[in-house]
C-alpha cells in the first residue's frame, strides 16, 4: 500500500506541475487561437463604411474665394479654387493663411455662399470659421473645411461659390458669441 | 510480528498533548480539528470584514471609511471567506470524515497532512497583515483583475503570495485524499459503494488539482508582471488585460464548484439519515457530481460577457452553462425523491440540509438568470450578481458546513449538541440570510453597482434593510459558536449512531472516535 500511495503520489503531482506550466501555455495558445479564428478582431470593422447618401447622379462644382477686411495684414486664400463633388459626399479642402505682420492678429472668418439658398444644404462638420484664429508673426497655418452637400439642394443649382471673408478681432476673442453670431446657416 | 504489534499498539496510544501536539500532529482528526477551527477564525475575519462593508452601505453617502478602504474591505472579505474559510472548512470536514467513511486508518500522507494545513495560518497572516503595510491591502477585488492589481502596493504582493501558499495547502490536500481514497478503502468498498460525500470530495480534489496550479500561474504573471518587467497583462508591452480574465476564470469557475460539491456530498449524508431512507439515485447523483466537473471547465467565459466576445463565443458559453443545470437539476431531484415519502424527523442538521435545498436552488435559478447573455449583460457587477453568489456559497457551501457540523459533532465530541441552540441558530441564520440577500436582488435590478461605497438615494431603503440583516447573520453566529463549545464542553452522551437513519462506516466507531480508529480495516460486504 505504501508503494501505492507513493505511485499515486508522483502521478498526482506531475499532474499539478503539468497543470501549473498550462497555466502558461494558455498564454500562445489564447494568441493563437484569436489569430487563427479571428476572435479578437471585433473592434476592427470588416468592411469600410459605405456612405449610402451619396447622389451619384448629380455632379455639382464649388468654388473657392477668400477675402480680407479691416487691413488684416494676412495672405489669405484657398489651396485649390474648385473641386466637383456630388451632393451627399463627404468633402473636405483647406485654405492656407499667413500672418505677414509682425506681432499677433486675431482674426474671425464669416463665410457666404452664392447662389445664398445653397447656404442652407452646407452640412458642415468642421470649419476653421467656428473659432477665432489667432496668427503669430510670419505663422503659415492650413485650415480646413469639412462638409457634405446635402442631397436636397434645388436641381437647378451646379456651381456653388464658398467664399470666407477674415476680420480683425481687436482685444480678447469672445469665440462662443462671435461663433454663434456669426455662424449663419451651417 | 506480535511483538512488534505490541509495541506499536503502546507506542501509538501514547496521547502527545499540550502546543506540540497541535503543532506536530498527523493524526488526522486532530488535524480535521485544526482545519475547521481555522476556518471558523477565518470565517468570523471575513464576517467582520463584511460587516465593515453593510454598516457604510447602512445609508447612502459616506460614513464611515475612504473609498480605498471600502475596496479593500471587499477584496479581503472574498479572499478570505474563498481560500480561509469555505475551502479550509471542506478540507476539515474531508480529514476527520474520509478515513472515518472508507474506513481506512488515516490519512494516506500524514505528515504532509499537518504541513499541508501548517501552511495556512502563515497565509492568512499574510493576507490579515497586508491591511498594516503602505497602500493598504489589495483592493482589486477577489479576482484581482489585471490591469488593477498590476499597479497596486505592497498589500498586493502580500495576496499573491498568500494565493500561493494557499494553493500549495490545497493541492497538497487535495493529493493526499485522492491517495486516501483511491488505495485505502476498507476491503470490499469499491468505488459505487462509497458515501457520496466521499465521492464528492474524490471529484473536488481532482479539480484542486487541476485548477489550482492554473491560479498560482495567473497570479506568478501578475508578480513578474510588477516586478520582473514582463508584459503578460501590459497593452503597451504586446500583452492583453483580458488575458488575466480567461486565465483566472479558467480557475475561477471550476473554483466556484470546488466549494459545493463537497456541501452536495455533506447533504447527500444528512437527508437519508433524517429522512430514513437510502439516497434515492446513487449512481445517477455520481455521475452528476462528475458531469458538473467536467462543464467546469468549459464554462469560464460566461463571467466576461462584457469583455467583447464575438457572438458566437457569447452563445456558446451560455449553452454550455445552461447546460450544468441538467445534472444540478437531477441532484435536487434526488434529493427531493429521498425525501418523499420518508419517515423525517426535522433536527438541526436535517434543517440546515432542507434550508440549503430550498436556498441554493433559489441561487442556481438566479444562476440560470445570469447565464443567458443579454440579460447578463444588464446585471454584469450589479448587486443582482453578489445576491446570486452569496446564494449559493452562504445558503449552499456554509449551510452544508453547519449541516455537517451538528450531524458530526456527536461523533467527534461524544456529545449531543443542544438541540435548542442549533435550531435557534438555524431559524436565526434562515431569516437574517434572505434579509439581507433577498433585497440585493431588487437592487442589482434597479442597478446599483456591486464594489461601490456610496450609492444613489433611491436604493437607501434595501440597503437599509440588507445591512441590517448582514448584522442579525453575524450575530447569528455567535449561537453556532456558543452551541459548539458547549457540545465540546459536555452535555448528553451521545451513542454509538445518534441518527436512526445514519448507515456509513463512522456509525460504527464509539462516540467520541476514538483517536486512533479502523487500525484492522473493516470489511464491507
Amino acid at each position: 500500500m505504501i508503494s501505492d500511495n507513493r505511485r499515486t503520489f508522483v502521478k498526482l503531482t506531475v499532474v499539478a506541475f503539468a497543470m501549473f506550466g498550462f497555466g502558461f501555455a494558455l498564454v500562445p495558445f489564447y494568441k493563437k487561437l484569436c489569430e487563427e479564428t479571428g476572435l479578437n478582431n471585433i473592434l476592427q470593422k470588416s468592411e469600410l463604411p459605405a456612405n449610402t447618401q451619396v447622389d451619384n447622379s448629380r455632379t455639382l462644382t464649388l468654388e473657392f474665394d477668400g477675402n480680407l477686411r479691416n487691413e488684416l495684414p494676412w495672405k489669405f486664400r484657398p489651396t485649390q479654387t474648385s473641386v466637383k463633388v456630388h451632393p451627399g459626399q463627404l468633402v473636405q479642402i483647406t485654405y492656407e493663411v499667413r500672418n505677414e505682420s509682425a506681432e499677433s492678429v486675431k482674426g474671425q472668418a464669416i463665410p457666404s455662399y452664392g447662389p445664398q439658398l445653397a447656404g442652407n444644404y452646407f452640412r458642415k462638420l468642421d470649419c476653421f470659421c467656428f473659432s477665432t484664429q489667432e496668427l503669430k508673426p510670419g505663422e503659415v497655418r492650413q485650415m480646413p473645411v469639412v462638409f457634405v452637400i446635402h442631397p436636397d439642394l434645388p436641381k437647378d443649382v451646379n456651381t456653388i461659390t464658398l467664399s470666407y471673408t477674415f476680420f480683425r478681432v481687436e482685444g480678447p476673442a469672445k469665440p462662443s458669441a462671435a461663433v454663434a453670431g456669426v455662424r449663419g446657416p451651417v | 510480528m506480535e511483538a512488534v504489534h505490541g509495541h506499536d499498539h503502546s507506542h501509538d496510544h501514547h496521547h502527545p498533548t499540550g502546543l506540540t501536539r497541535w503543532l506536530m500532529t498527523t493524526n488526522h482528526k486532530d488535524i480535521g480539528t485544526l482545519y475547521l477551527w481555522f476556518s471558523f477564525a477565518m470565517f468570523i475575519t471575513g464576517g467582520l470584514l463584511a460587516l465593515g462593508i453593510r454598516a457604510e452601505l447602512f445609508k447612502p453617502g459616506m460614513q464611515l471609511w475612504q473609498p480605498e478602504f471600502f475596496n479593500q474591505l471587499t477584496t479581503m472579505h472574498g479572499l478570505i471567506m474563498v481560500f480561509g474559510a469555505i475551502m479550509p472548512a471542506f478540507v476539515g470536514f474531508a480529514n476527520w470524515q474520509i478515513p472515518l467513511m472508507i474506513g481506512a486508518s488515516d490519512m494516506a500522507f500524514a505528515r504532509m497532512n499537518n504541513f499541508s494545513f501548517w501552511l495556512l495560518p502563515p497565509a492568512a497572516a499574510l493576507l490579515v497583515t497586508s491591511f498594516f503595510v503602505p497602500g493598504g491591502a489589495t483592493g482589486a477585488g477577489w479576482t484581482l483583475y489585471a490591469p488593477l492589481s498590476v499597479q497596486q502596493g505592497m498589500g498586493m504582493d502580500l495576496a499573491i503570495f498568500a494565493v500561493h501558499i494557499m494553493g500549495a495547502s490545497s493541492i497538497m490536500g487535495s493529493i493526499n485524499i485522492i491517495t486516501t481514497i483511491l488505495n485505502m478503502r476498507a476491503p470490499g468498498m469499491t468505488l459505487m459503494k462509497m458515501p457520496l460525500f466521499v465521492w464528492t470530495w474524490l471529484i473536488t480534489a481532482y479539480l484542486l488539482i487541476a485548477v489550482m496550479p492554473v491560479l498560482a500561474g495567473a497570479v506568478t504573471m501578475l508578480l513578474t508582471d510588477r516586478h520582473f518587467d514582463t508584459h503578460f497583462f501590459n497593452a503597451a508591452g504586446g500583452g492583453d488585460p483580458v488575458l488575466y480574465q480567461h486565465v483566472f476564470w479558467f480557475f475561477g469557475h471550476p473554483e466556484v464548484y470546488i466549494m459545493i460539491l463537497p456541501a452536495f456530498g455533506i447533504v447527500s449524508q444528512v437527508i437519508p439519515a433524517f429522512a430514513r431512507k437510502p439516497l434515492f439515485g446513487y449512481a445517477s447523483m455520481v455521475y452528476a457530481t462528475a458531469s458538473i466537473a467536467i462543464l467546469s471547465f468549459i464554462v469560464w467565459a460566461h463571467h466576461m460577457f462584457v469583455v467583447g466576445m464575438p457572438a458566437a463565443g457569447q452563445l456558446f458559453f451560455m449553452y454550455a452553462t445552461m447546460l450544468i443545470a441538467v445534472p444540478t437539476g437531477v441532484k435536487v431531484f434526488n434529493w427531493v425523491a429521498t425525501m418523499w415519502k420518508g419517515s423525517m424527523t426535522f433536527e438541526t442538521p436535517m434543517l440546515f440540509s432542507v434550508g440549503f435545498l430550498f436556498v441554493f436552488s433559489m441561487g442556481g435559478f438566479t444562476g440560470l438568470v445570469c447565464a443567458i447573455t443579454p440579460i447578463d449583460i444588464q446585471i454584469q457587477d450589479t448587486y443582482y450578481v453578489v445576491a446570486h453568489f452569496h446564494y449559493v456559497l452562504v445558503a449552499g457551501s456554509l449551510f452544508a458546513l453547519f449541516s455537517g457540523t451538528y450531524f458530526w459533532l456527536p461523533k467527534w465530541t461524544g456529545h449531543m449538541y443542544d438541540e435548542k441552540l442549533g435550531k435557534l441558530h438555524f431559524w436565526c441564520s434562515m431569516i437574517f440570510f434572505n434579509l439581507t440577500f433577498f433585497v440585493m436582488h431588487f437592487l442589482g435590478l434597479a442597478g446599483m453597482p456591486r464594489r461601490v461605497p456610496d450609492y444613489a438615494t433611491q436604493f437607501a431603503d434595501f440597503n437599509m434593510i440588507a445591512s441590517i440583516g448582514a448584522f442579525g447573520f453575524g450575530l447569528s453566529q455567535l449561537i453556532f459558536l456558543w452551541c459548539v463549545i458547549k457540545c465540546i464542553k459536555g452535555g448528553e452522551k451521545a451513542p454509538a449512531k445518534p441518527w436512526e437513519g445514519a448507515d456509513s462506516l463512522e456509525w460504527t466507531l464509539p462516540s467520541p472516535a476514538p483517536y486512533h480508529s479502523f487500525e484492522t480495516p473493516p470489511i464491507v460486504k
